[in-house]
């Protein structure tokens, strides 16, 4: 457990202290998010009956933007070579770091989104499910990009493959992220899209470091 | 404890490099691997650890407490690459080293000392000069002790002094009853290490990457 707690400080304390991948992630999200009114228009009721669909969307598009970096810095300085000669198992090694990226890029990525809610006129009671959705449902962007960047990390071009093979993996999360608000917002209140989100999430913590370790074990070669 | 390789057989992409190579690494040896560019003695190192399998043979340590255990994680392995995370202080690295593969912290200052990066152990990694970053790579192997070292061109970059440095304390690895496998062209300054020549593939066999 020490190693694996080493292992997520080091990758919380580099991932601020570098900041330019957080800081391009918040950056293109707000710039996303601020553009569309322009192209859509200034009607107010369609910018607040889509403003959750499109938060969510450019929330996918930002994370994905810091994905190609998740083994990159490891395998080029040779870092991935101690972390696998390590006793932690490589799955152990891909769930620290898929951690470290969903509290350092996805969890403020969520709570940016409300703030940028304001510019697309989201009303005000859709706030709390955008919160919640957002929070059940990044761990498995997170997650799930561990898969794409472990699948990409020696091949030129991997950014634009990371995008091809994990957004369509994200379109589940998508779709069960923006009807968990709409059911939440409906009269009966029921969550069960909320749920399904959450079981999303936690197969993608499962599944994904054992996909993704196969994957780096691939590459180490 | 015994490191054997049985009947080894490496390939690179299309191209096998290393065909049945077998042979055997006793407690407090040390083997040198020599050999042309290109001949597959970073392949050979890389399969050691783990990080290649091999398409066939065996690799495994025979006796020892921690029988059964993959031979990786007995292994240090230092390659071309350091593993030195350039965003981090140099004491930030050694910590994270003795951290993660289970070695003392408490023994971070002394080990800086001992390689004289204790002067520096607060500047990032990054303006690190290339020897410096060696020899920091190489505090890996004092930081946690493992019975068996992996080391790829231990000698590059490092300047005359540090290279006696390294000799002193594989020399002592060795004297501890650990076990060394360095792929070098240089001199490494330990005696007593056998030499492991390994022959370039006749020259119909090489296929252009």
């Amino acid at each position: 457990m020490r190693a694996f707690f080493a292992l997520l400080a080091r990758d919380l304390n580099l991932a601020f202290r570098e900041g330019s991948a957080l800081g391009a992630a918040l950056g293109f999200y707000l710039i996303v998010v601020a553009m569309l009114p322009l192209g859509l228009g200034p009607d107010m009721a369609l910018l607040s009956r889509i403003a959750p669909g499109l938060l969510w969307l450019a929330l996918l598009l930002s994370a994905l933007l810091t994905l190609g970096r998740l083994f990159e810095t490891d395998l080029e300085d040779g870092s991935l070579d101690v972390l696998a000669t390590g006793s932690l198992p490589l799955e152990a090694v891909v769930v620290a770091k898929g951690l470290a990226h969903w509290l350092s890029t996805a969890l403020p990525l969520t709570l940016l989104a409300p703030i940028l809610g304001l510019m697309l006129n989201l009303e005000f009671a859709a706030y709390p499910p955008l919160l919640a959705t957002m929070l059940v449902g990044t761990p498995a962007i997170s997650f799930i990009g561990t898969i794409g960047a472990a699948l990409t990390l020696r091949s030129r071009r991997g950014s634009l493959l990371i995008a091809l093979l994990v957004l369509p993996l994200y379109i589940p999360t998508l779709i069960f992220g923006i009807g968990a608000i709409a059911s939440l917002l409906g009269p009966g209140g029921s969550e069960p899209s909320l749920m399904i989100l959450g079981a999303i999430s936690l197969g993608a913590f499962v599944l994904g470091p054992i996909a993704a370790a196969a994957a780096l074990r691939a590459q180490l070669g | 404890m015994r490191l054997v390789a049985d009947d080894l057989i490496l390939s690179r992409g299309e191209r096998r490099l290393i065909e049945g190579l077998s042979f055997a690494v006793d407690a407090g040896e040390a083997l040198v691997l020599t050999g042309p560019n290109g001949v597959g003695k970073t392949t050979l190192l890389r399969a050691l650890a783990g990080f290649i399998v091999p398409e066939a043979g065996a690799i495994r340590l025979e006796g020892g407490a921690d029988d059964g255990a993959a031979v990786g994680e007995l292994a240090h392995y230092v390659g071309h690459a350091n593993g030195v995370k350039p965003g981090l202080t140099v004491s930030e690295n050694a910590r994270f080293w003795a951290r993660f593969l289970g070695g003392d912290v408490r023994a971070v200052e002394d080990v800086l000392e001992i390689i004289h990066l204790a002067d520096i152990a607060e500047v990032p990694a990054a303006y690190l000069s290339a020897g410096q970053k060696r020899r920091l790579g190489l505090a890996r192997l004092l930081l946690a002790h493992r019975p068996l070292w992996l080391l790829d061109e231990p000698t590059a970059a490092l300047d005359v002094a540090s290279q006696a440095l390294l000799a002193g304390f594989m020399q002592r690895h060795l004297d501890a009853g650990g076990m060394l496998i360095a792929a070098t062209h240089g001199p490494l300054g330990l005696a007593g290490a056998r030499i492991l020549e390994l022959a370039a593939p006749a020259p119909g066999e090489v296929v252009a990457p």
